[in-house]
Parts: C-alpha cells; sequence; structure tokens
C-alpha cells in the first residue's frame, strides 16, 4: 500500500509522466470543456435519480393495495379482485439464472482472455478477439430466436444424460416430460451472451500486466502456467471481479432472450430442468403489454426490485475490488 | 354443485365481469402473422364511402385484430385520398388508457369496456360515454401434433382437463371415447400455452369455465394462464412453433396460424351431430348465438360458449371497436364514422377470411351498421 501511491493503476508503469499542475480554467477552451464534463457527470445523477423516483413513485401505488406480500408471494395477478402479486418466484429465477450464467460463462471467458493475451500467436489472436466483439454485437433477440429454435432441441440429450446420472443431485432431477425450455437452457444462454463482455474486460487487464513481472517470474525459471499463476492473476484478480460484475449486470437485466426461450410459471422449484421459473425483466416484457394501468405499476414495482438489486451487485463488486486493491500486483 | 357454481359465477359476473362474455379476438400479442395473402389481395374499394374523410385518425389496441385492421386500413386509404387511419397495436389495455385519455379516436379492444373504464370515458366522450362496437370475430384453434392421428376429437371436458394437467396421456380413456377406432399412441401429453399475457388464453380461459365448469375451476378473467403445470411459449407464434416440433404437444393460437404452420386442428365435439371444425365460417356461426348484452348504443355480446348449434364452433373471440356514442371531437368524426362505415360494411366484413378472421353473422354486422352513423 504504500507505495502504491507512486504507481497508480491501469495502466501502470507505463505511463508515467505526469500532468502538468492544473491551474484555474483562465482559457475559454478549458472553461467550456470543464462546463461539459461537469453537466455530464450532473445529468447522469439526474438521470439515475429521476429513474429512481419514478420507480418508486409508481411502484408504491401499486404495493399499497396489493393484498399479497410483495416479497414473499409466488402469484402475479394484479389484475384480480383484490390485487395478488409478489416477486418471490422472479426474485429466485433472476438470480437462478444469473448464477448458472456465471458459473459457466466466468472460467470460460478467463480462459478466452488468457489464451488471447498470453497464449495465441498474433495472427490468430487478432481475428479473435475480433470474434469475441462480434459476439457482443448480435441483438438479444437474435440469441433468443437462436436459443429457442436452436439450442433447446438440442439440449434435449443433454437435459436426459444430466437427469439420468445426475439426478441424485436433485437439480437435475427432470420430473416430467417437456422440452428443454427451462432455467437451465437460459443460464447457458445467459452466459454465452455474457460472455464477450467479460472476455474483453479481462483480456484489456491482462494485458496491462507490467511486463516486468512476467519476465521477472520467467528469470525465476517459471514455466508459462506459473508465470500466468504468480503474476498475470494476482495482477487482474481486481479486473476479473468487475468484468464479472459487468456480465452479472447484463445477465440479470436480459429480457427478450429469456422471454423467448423460458417456459415460465409461478412456481419456485430447485429443479433446473424442469420448464418453470421466471425472471422480471422476462415476466415485465410478457406481461406489459396487455396489463391494465394497476398491472403495470405492479409491473414497475418489480423492475425497482431489479433496479435495486442491480445496485446491490455494483456496490458489492466495487467495495470487493477496493478491499483487494492492496494484494493486487500493483504494488509489488 | 355445478348449478351453485354457476350461479355463483353469473352472479359475480355481473357488471365488469359479464363483459367477459364478450370476446377476445386473435390474440392479443399477437405477431405479425398477415396470412400469406392476406395483405397483398385489395378489394375494389366500390364500397367504400369517403364522405368527408380528411387528415388522420389515430386508434389504438388490440393486436388481435391488427392483420384485420391492416387490411382495412390500406383499403380506406386507398379510397379516400388524403387520409391516413394509423391504428398502433398496442394491447387492448394500453388502447382503453389511450382512448380514456383522449389520445385516440377510436380503441380496440378484446373485451367490451368494465363499467369503471365506461364512467371514465365520460370525461372524454362529453355528453355521451364509450361504446362497444363488435368488429373482428375469429376462431381459436387448438392445435396438436400426435404422430399417426389425424382428425382428433376433444370436447370441453377432456380439453380442460389436458391443459389442467388431469390427463396426462394421449391414450387416456376419455380421450380414446371420443375417437371410436382410432389408435391412441401411449405418448405424454405436453400441453402449451401462452406465457405473454394475452385476450387468446382469456378467451380460452372463458370457453372452458362455461362449457366445463365442472372441470376448469380457474379463474376465467385472467389474460395471463391461471392453470399450473404445463409448458409455455412467448406468442402465438411461440406456441405454435413449440407444438409444431414436439410429438404429443397441444396448444391453442388464432386459426391463421395453424395454416401457416400446417398445424392440424382438433375438431370439438360441442354436442351437436358432427364434430366441428375451426374454421372462419363456423366461428362466424358461433357468433350468431351470441346475445347483445351492451345497451342503447352499447352492442357488448354475450357469447354462448355452449351452443350446440350445427357446425358452430364455440372457442371464438369478438374484439370490439371502442368509440364515443356522443361527444366524438370535432375534426375526427367524418373520418370515423366513414372507416367504421366501412369495416361493418358487407364488404369490410368480406375481407376478414382473407385474413383468417370470421366476418361478423349478418344480424350483428346489421346492428353496427344502424349504429355507426349516429355516432357524434
Amino acid at each position: 500500500m504504500a507505495t502504491a501511491t507512486t504507481h497508480t493503476p491501469p495502466p501502470p508503469g507505463r505511463n508515467e509522466t505526469t500532468p502538468p499542475k492544473s491551474s484555474a480554467p483562465s482559457q475559454a477552451g478549458d472553461r467550456i470543456f470543464l462546463g461539459l464534463s461537469r453537466g455530464s457527470g450532473i445529468a447522469l445523477l439526474v438521470i439515475m435519480a429521476a429513474i429512481a423516483v419514478f420507480l418508486t413513485y409508481r411502484a408504491v401505488l401499486a404495493i399499497a393495495d396489493n393484498e399479497g406480500n410483495f416479497l414473499t408471494t409466488s402469484e402475479w395477478n394484479p389484475a384480480g379482485n383484490p390485487p395478488v402479486f409478489g416477486i418471490a418466484v422472479l426474485a429466485f429465477g433472476t438470480i437462478v439464472s444469473s448464477v448458472i450464467a456465471m458459473v459457466i460463462a466466468v472460467p470460460v471467458a478467463i480462459g478466452i482472455a488468457l489464451f488471447i493475451s498470453h497464449y495465441a500467436p498474433r495472427k490468430l489472436a487478432t481475428p479473435l478477439a475480433y470474434v469475441v466483439d462480434l459476439l457482443a454485437a448480435v441483438p438479444s433477440i437474435i440469441y433468443g430466436l437462436w436459443g429457442a429454435i436452436f439450442l433447446v432441441p438440442y439440449l434435449d440429450g443433454l437435459n436426459k444424460w444430466l437427469d439420468q446420472y445426475m439426478g441424485w443431485t436433485y437439480v437435475f432431477d427432470k420430473s416430467g416430460e417437456g422440452v428443454a425450455r427451462n432455467m437451465f437452457t437460459v443460464g447457458i444462454l445467459l452466459a454465452i451472451m455474457i460472455l464477450p463482455i467479460i472476455t474483453n474486460v479481462t483480456r484489456e487487464v491482462f494485458l496491462q500486466v507490467p511486463r516486468m513481472h512476467e519476465e521477472a517470474a520467467l528469470a525465476l525459471g517459471a514455466t508459462r502456467w506459473e508465470t500466468i499463476r504468480m503474476s498475470v492473476l494476482p495482477f487482474g484478480r481486481s479486473g476479473i471481479i468487475s468484468a464479472s460484475m459487468l456480465g452479472l449486470g447484463r445477465a440479470l437485466g436480459e429480457t427478450m432472450a429469456v422471454a423467448v426461450v423460458l417456459s415460465p410459471s409461478f412456481i419456485i422449484s430447485g429443479r433446473l430442468l424442469d420448464p418453470g421459473g421466471g425472471t422480471f425483466a422476462q415476466n415485465i416484457a410478457a406481461k406489459f403489454n396487455e396489463a391494465n394501468e394497476y398491472g403495470r405499476d405492479a409491473l414497475i414495482a418489480s423492475g425497482l426490485v431489479l433496479f435495486v438489486i442491480t445496485l446491490l451487485v455494483n456496490g458489492a463488486a466495487r467495495w470487493i475490488i477496493a478491499r483487494r486493491k492492496e494484494y493486487s500486483g500493483a504494488n509489488a | 354443485m355445478k348449478l351453485h357454481r354457476k350461479t355463483g359465477l353469473r352472479a359475480t359476473a355481473l357488471g365488469a365481469l359479464a363483459v367477459s362474455g364478450a370476446l377476445v379476438l386473435t390474440a392479443c400479442g399477437s405477431d405479425d402473422n398477415t396470412s400469406p395473402d392476406g395483405a397483398k389481395k385489395t378489394t375494389t374499394a366500390s364500397d367504400v364511402k369517403c364522405e368527408g374523410a380528411k387528415g388522420q385518425l389515430l386508434a389504438a389496441g388490440s393486436t388481435a385484430q391488427k392483420n384485420a385492421m391492416d387490411l382495412w386500413v390500406k383499403n380506406f386509404q386507398a379510397a379516400c385520398e388524403g387520409v391516413e387511419v394509423n391504428y398502433q397495436a398496442i394491447g387492448s389495455g394500453g388502447g382503453i388508457t389511450k382512448f380514456n385519455q383522449g389520445q385516440v379516436a377510436f380503441a380496440g379492444s378484446d373485451s367490451a369496456l368494465k363499467e369503471e373504464e365506461t364512467a371514465e370515458s365520460q370525461k372524454i366522450c362529453k355528453g355521451g360515454k364509450g361504446i362497444n362496437l363488435p368488429m373482428v370475430g375469429g376462431p381459436v384453434a387448438i392445435g396438436y401434433k400426435l404422430d399417426g392421428v389425424d382428425g382428433l376429437v376433444l370436447d370441453a371436458s377432456t380439453l380442460a382437463k389436458i391443459f389442467d394437467s388431469k390427463i396426462k396421456k394421449w391414450n387416456d380413456p376419455a380421450i380414446a371415447k371420443l375417437n371410436p377406432g382410432v389408435k391412441l399412441p401411449d405418448v405424454a401429453i405436453q400441453a402449451f400455452h401462452r406465457s405473454d399475457e394475452s385476450g387468446t388464453t382469456q378467451n380460452l380461459g372463458k370457453y372452458l369455465s362455461e362449457a366445463a365448469a365442472a372441470d376448469w375451476k380457474h379463474d376465467p378473467k385472467t389474460k395471463s394462464w391461471p392453470a399450473p403445470g404445463g409448458q409455455a411459449a412467448n406468442g402465438s407464434s411461440g406456441v405454435a412453433a413449440a407444438v409444431k416440433d414436439t410429438n404429443g404437444a397441444i396448444g391453442y393460437f388464432e386459426l391463421s396460424y395453424a395454416a401457416a404452420s400446417n398445424i392440424s386442428t382438433v375438431k370439438l365435439n360441442t354436442g351437436a351431430a358432427q364434430p366441428v371444425e375451426a374454421t372462419t365460417e363456423n366461428a362466424s356461426k358461433a357468433i350468431a348465438a351470441a346475445k347483445i348484452k351492451g345497451t342503447g348504443s352499447d352492442l357488448a355480446l354475450s357469447l354462448d360458449y355452449k351452443t350446440k348449434a350445427e357446425g358452430a364452433y364455440p372457442i371464438i373471440l369478438v374484439t370490439y371497436e371502442i368509440a364515443c356514442d356522443k361527444g366524438n371531437k370535432a375534426e375526427t368524426l367524418p373520418t370515423l364514422k366513414a372507416f367504421l362505415n366501412y369495416t361493418a360494411s358487407e364488404e369490410g366484413q368480406k375481407v376478414l377470411a382473407e385474413a383468417g378472421y370470421a366476418p361478423l353473422p349478418a344480424e350483428i354486422a346489421a346492428k353496427v351498421r344502424e349504429i355507426v352513423p349516429t355516432l357524434s
């Protein structure tokens, strides 16, 4: 920590030139730029506050008349008399699908990033990085259609295999017939969708590992894998975490792909291979069009919960990064 | 017990719910599935009377009648120069909200206005109120895929049990009884429903809760699927695709989807001499059994789901156009009347069949034609 002040990451060890001491903006250009950047910063805060106020206002309207428990009811019937709705199923489904996506995507993404940054010959690395970028540019509805039309039938066999050999784990126990329009498929699809964002950020971080660290490790006789383990991964740890959180944010909020692939129901079940469950965004997409005024408020209330969950996830990520800073390679 | 339940239902059904009798048309949330030739065929515009129509006419509502609207708007605009009709298929709920905020001249809806919505409409309709004009009808087909079985016959009770996961196998005795001589395979039934909210779902629910009251105890008003179990897919196109791909599947969607994907449809044993097939013609016959329950110029329908009339297919939906009886905005009134005159005209109704909808039966269409010119 003591030496961290002289080397600020990132990119450490490269940009040694310190900017000239900032003086009061004396020139017109300076002042305009200051105004613009300050305005952008303030605008962002205002927009976020406006979203929060809007969501809270509409949500309060809905929750006030709700006859069910908003947090624990597993039913969604705001058009009923009396209205009963709760987010239990949605919160469960959102978290489960995102966790599956993270479990699959993070290791693969780190692998791709390491391959591109440290293993692949340049001739291969550049096009590979380009293809990963391309993956991020595909609209989510396309992923959804691909998932529903291609992935679902092809995952049928995998589902049967998991049921037969891994059924004892309960989560892979399939209780009936049904095509693979389940949380497991959604998790796989989300994993593919968040792969590029995690890969890109971690790759950038890995590329910024100070050359000296790696050379030092090699000089000590470390193999390539040992070099990566000793210098690259520790240095990139906070980057991996923030990349994962960015990916998680996308997985939590993904709408159309989930809406197209999932066969939703308002039942909480730990059986990942049974069709059922739902996520916040999917539920909003499915119900918004035909909902009446009150039903829309109810959906907005569920949106508020997702908003809060996303804030918490981001907060947690920042906290972890801040705590980890002292261990990162930047200090060495 | 059955009677009790029915009377109970009837009682609650007054007011808002009775409205449920009114129906829904093609999927709300239906996807743009204009029948292959629907949009292309132009009919002669001879019957279109423009009578002072000018400028822009805004409307919004049910996606169920979107394809019909597209066809009508195209023909109407071709006949009346300088007129633009803009129908936004945003869903019935959204359409009624917009109508009651005075943003659109008329709304399209899968169900008639509820009491409180009618009350609210008085703010916009100065001196009058919003009225329901039935305009588009259509059958909801029950599609299935079962290798080796053609011409499957079901009745309301077995249908309710299938969608309620009470009958789980295709060779169930209840199904076998309705299909003598057909060899039913020992295959699990996979029942598909809509995952999004839809007038089609509501419509099937109303049918099941009336025609099979003992076997379908779920909320008949809800637009989201009320029963536990089964599988879901997004939109009519999603359900149709799922049924097409899965052996042992059964699902419901508008007839045009069945035709477009070549999916076999269930014939209904309604108690008539012959099982009834889902066709636009048979749907029209069932709509003819409906009673008008609206008063005055309001033509909200109470559909008869239990009709045993020969060749009447009872799983039907009807969408309404909702406009003010008095107090329509002066600048759009001539256009509104001219447009609705056209849609209710024989010509306008005839083109419906091209897009997979059922024309209104003559008696109801005649009533609509009487009311439209009185709008003011």
